[in-house]
């Protein structure tokens, strides 16, 4: 369900550059406008989220989807005719955004107090809505030895075929330590250094043309699928939504897993404030969060939402104990200051 | 006869007929212009108002002068030779306080971190250090303590040369260049120059691509153009089918067909031809063949449009002068055609030059264009000075082909009054 990034093409660059030759249109009354990313994600909302909301609460709001790219919210906000108020980030459009001015400080008061949230989920501009991981997923039925990590992953010799990873430095490049034998808990620190880089392509060279690089969250499992790839890296949501619609029998191995959380903003100077804080509030409880993670196989923000849900529902998120124990965040602030830096030397390695 | 010799004749007014005349005219004229008003107008917003807002933004650089103000008049009129005095520490000490009042240190650290890997920790970790306002006198000790990248001239050089208003930084980024703590020019490091590799791809994919479609392309249209009416238009539908058809769905049919489990993997295993599958996608291959199969219809149309044109009685008539079929078409068929061909070969080209789509889901990591780069900066990392300064790179290269394009048609002597 997350991230079709491929959609966004000349969009987001044409909006971005008219946006900051448009005339601003008069802002006028509208009824809330939440964005999300659309797909089987925001079906789950619209059950868990959206229409339960409409009901109880008697505020007018619709619903949209995005792609994502911080760009292009900058330009909405700058170009001064935002139609959006509150829309679903992920954690780099989250603290890119929030150091531009482009999101309104939350007032955690008013959404149930920041004690209700897990501690990675509060943050001065959002507040987490899912927790989700990157994790290595294969096919079931064609893999009789199922990997166990991120070293077999690496090992062609061990599991034949080819390996699909997610194009540009960002996920990529800690997967290479951990298969390196770095632990999990130590991945940035060795990243952080000249020799860590040079250890992570180095080890990026062995399986350099075995792999398949794809861009948008929807491609690993149709990747796997049809066979092009053994095993890859992808959203868990995604394999479990596979498995559960398409009647595949792909697994999930937990371990090294890579998370991140995506949170709602409220867009600067929207002007249906009230009513958004009225739907994060609503949607912060954690009985309608575990309604959200019943439909589709996310971790929520509440700290009592998991206790709310059955063990067979649970197992599969990746906020259960035995998944998170031992999977590391995707470290936003080193990638904030490393990214640019690193997708140019990610392009250099693949054009070599 | 002369205007004025008339002017008497009309008793009714005083006006010259020259000028009545120049009066009608300009009345006319202003007519034609107001109906193209709304034309000009809407190109005028939608157009050139943006372009040249992009071009703008590629050298445009306002972060650091307005988020570190006080710091960038102090280094006016320092001459970089050594380190800055105490007056510019003092200065950043007062803009980094009142910086962290509004909130602002991460827009500036931002921008600096392009120039000086690291920039933004620096920036930050001194603003969480600096709990209160040196002693007069003592800022330059005391930022130095908090972080010694405040004692290398590197550090006060990279917010001198970012401090706006304009920089070149951006634009010779897109061109791997650097100016280093001297202000020369010179290249990039080697693991961060991509930018000329990647548009000497981008270039060679669409030739590629152009060459391709033109092969395929030029037998087609002569078909289209010679066949009787009824079954060139059941062909033609064949050629416009696709070019009506979704680019995504083009696209995915290709990975479909190409993949290594894919229709035509399996079918060449299955005839025993391979047994290993061969590799057709997410390479340079399949980047080739998919583009070519979107853009073979602007290839197509207008070689169609410029055969449609040529007179079957010219080859006839060249037969009958004695030339044989290989000399007529090169020298009375093809030439007739080059209008069609640089049409269609400049079109195909260009179209070629923006392509994003098709490359980003049938490539490798190695096949990227140059406008996978521009959106990945504009939408993702937001760095849209960069992204502005190559998309001008991309503009003037394609402005500069088109021109050099027009100087090779005007330059041809085309016959049989073919010329257009």
């Amino acid at each position: 369900m997350l991230k079709r990034k491929t959609g966004k093409i000349a969009l987001g660059f044409v909006a971005a550059f008219t946006a900051s030759a448009a005339l601003a249109t008069v802002a006028h009354a509208r009824d809330l406008t939440v964005v999300s990313w659309g797909g089987a994600y925001q079906d789950a909302q619209k059950k868990a989220y959206f229409e339960p909301f409409k009901k109880t609460s008697g505020v007018a709001m619709n619903d949209e989807s995005w792609d994502g790219g911080v760009g292009v919210l900058r330009a909405k906000v700058q170009g001064g005719a935002a139609t959006w108020d509150l829309v679903q980030v992920e954690s780099d459009e989250l603290a890119v955004g929030c150091e531009e001015g482009l999101y309104e400080k939350l007032d955690y008061s008013k959404i149930g107090g920041e004690a209700a949230y897990i501690q990675p989920a509060v943050n001065p501009c959002g507040v987490g809505a899912i927790l989700y991981d990157f994790v290595l997923g294969y096919d079931k039925d064609k893999l009789k030895d199922a990997p166990k990590g991120w070293a077999d992953f690496f090992d062609t010799k061990k599991v034949p075929g080819k390996r699909g990873l997610r194009q540009g430095p960002k996920t990529t490049l800690e997967i290479a330590l951990m298969a390196d034998g770095v632990a999990p808990k130590d991945v940035y620190k060795v990243l952080a250094t000249d020799e860590g880089v040079e250890r992570a392509f180095k080890k990026l060279d062995t399986i350099k043309n075995d792999i398949v690089w794809w861009k948008a969250g929807a491609q690993p499992p149709q990747l796997l699928a049809s066979g092009e790839v053994a095993m890859t890296s992808v959203y868990n949501g995604r394999i479990d939504s596979a498995n559960k619609n398409e009647k595949k029998n792909f697994g999930i191995v937990w371990d090294g897993a890579l998370f991140t959380l995506d949170s709602w903003v409220i867009l600067k100077g929207s002007p249906n404030k009230d009513a958004a804080y009225k739907f994060l509030d609503f949607a912060g409880k954690a009985d309608n969060q575990s309604k959200l993670s019943e439909n589709i196989a996310y971790g929520t923000s509440n700290k009592d939402a998991a206790g709310k849900l059955q063990p067979a529902v649970l197992k599969d998120l990746p906020t259960a104990p035995d998944n998170i124990k031992n999977a590391i965040e995707i470290n936003v602030a080193f990638w904030l200051e490393n990214i640019d830096r690193l997708t140019e030397r990610f392009n250099k390695w693949a054009a070599k | 006869m002369t205007a004025a010799s008339l002017t008497g004749a009309d008793s009714r007014t005083e006006v010259p007929l020259k000028r009545r005349l120049k009066r009608a005219e300009r009345a006319r004229q202003l007519k034609a212009l107001a109906l193209v008003v709304p034309l000009l107008l809407f190109l005028l917003f939608t157009f050139a108002g943006p372009i040249a807002g992009m071009l703008w933004r590629a050298v445009d650089d306002p972060e650091v002068r307005q988020v570190l103000p006080q710091t960038v008049a102090a280094l006016a009129s320092w001459d970089g030779k050594d380190l800055p005095d105490e007056r510019a520490y003092a200065a950043l000490a007062g803009d980094i306080q009142a910086a962290r009042a509004a909130g602002t240190i991460a827009i500036a650290a931002k921008r600096l971190n392009y120039a000086l890997n690291g920039f933004r920790t620096i920036l930050t970790s001194t603003a969480r250090n600096l709990k209160t306002m040196p002693e007069p006198g003592t800022a330059k000790e005391a930022l130095g303590k908090i972080n010694p990248a405040w004692r290398e001239r590197a550090t006060w050089t990279t917010i001198k040369d970012a401090g706006g208003p304009v920089t070149s930084f951006y634009l010779l980024g897109a061109l791997d260049l650097v100016r280093n703590a001297d202000g020369a020019i010179v290249a990039a490091p080697p693991d961060q120059a991509i930018y000329r590799e990647v548009f000497a791809r981008t270039f060679l994919i669409s030739l590629g691509v152009t060459a391709l479609c033109l092969i395929l392309g030029f037998p087609v249209a002569y078909l289209l153009a010679t066949l009787p009416p009824g079954r060139s238009n059941l062909l033609m539908i064949f050629v416009l089918l696709p070019f009506w058809t979704s680019l995504l769905v083009r696209t995915c049919a290709w990975i479909v067909l190409l993949q290594s489990k894919g229709v035509v993997n399996d079918s060449l295993h299955w005839l025993g031809i391979i047994d290993e599958p061969l590799r057709l996608i997410y390479n340079r291959f399949g980047v080739c063949v998919a583009m070519t199969h979107v853009l073979l219809p602007f290839m197509i149309l207008p070689l169609y449009s410029s055969m449609k044109a040529i007179s079957p009685a010219y080859m006839r008539a060249a037969a009958s002068l004695g030339a044989p079929p290989l000399t007529a078409f090169l020298r009375i068929y093809l030439p007739q055609t080059l209008p069609g061909i640089g049409a269609g070969c400049l079109l195909v080209f260009i179209l070629a030059l923006g392509y994003y789509i098709t490359p980003a889901l049938v490539g490798g990591a190695a096949d990227q264009m140059i406008s996978y780069f521009i959106a990945l900066y504009t939408t993702e990392t937001a760095n849209w000075g960069l992204a502005s300064a190559l998309g001008a790179v991309l503009l003037l290269a394609t402005i500069l082909l088109a021109l050099v394009y027009g100087k090779l048609v005007q330059g041809q002597q085309v016959t049989g009054g073919m010329k257009n």
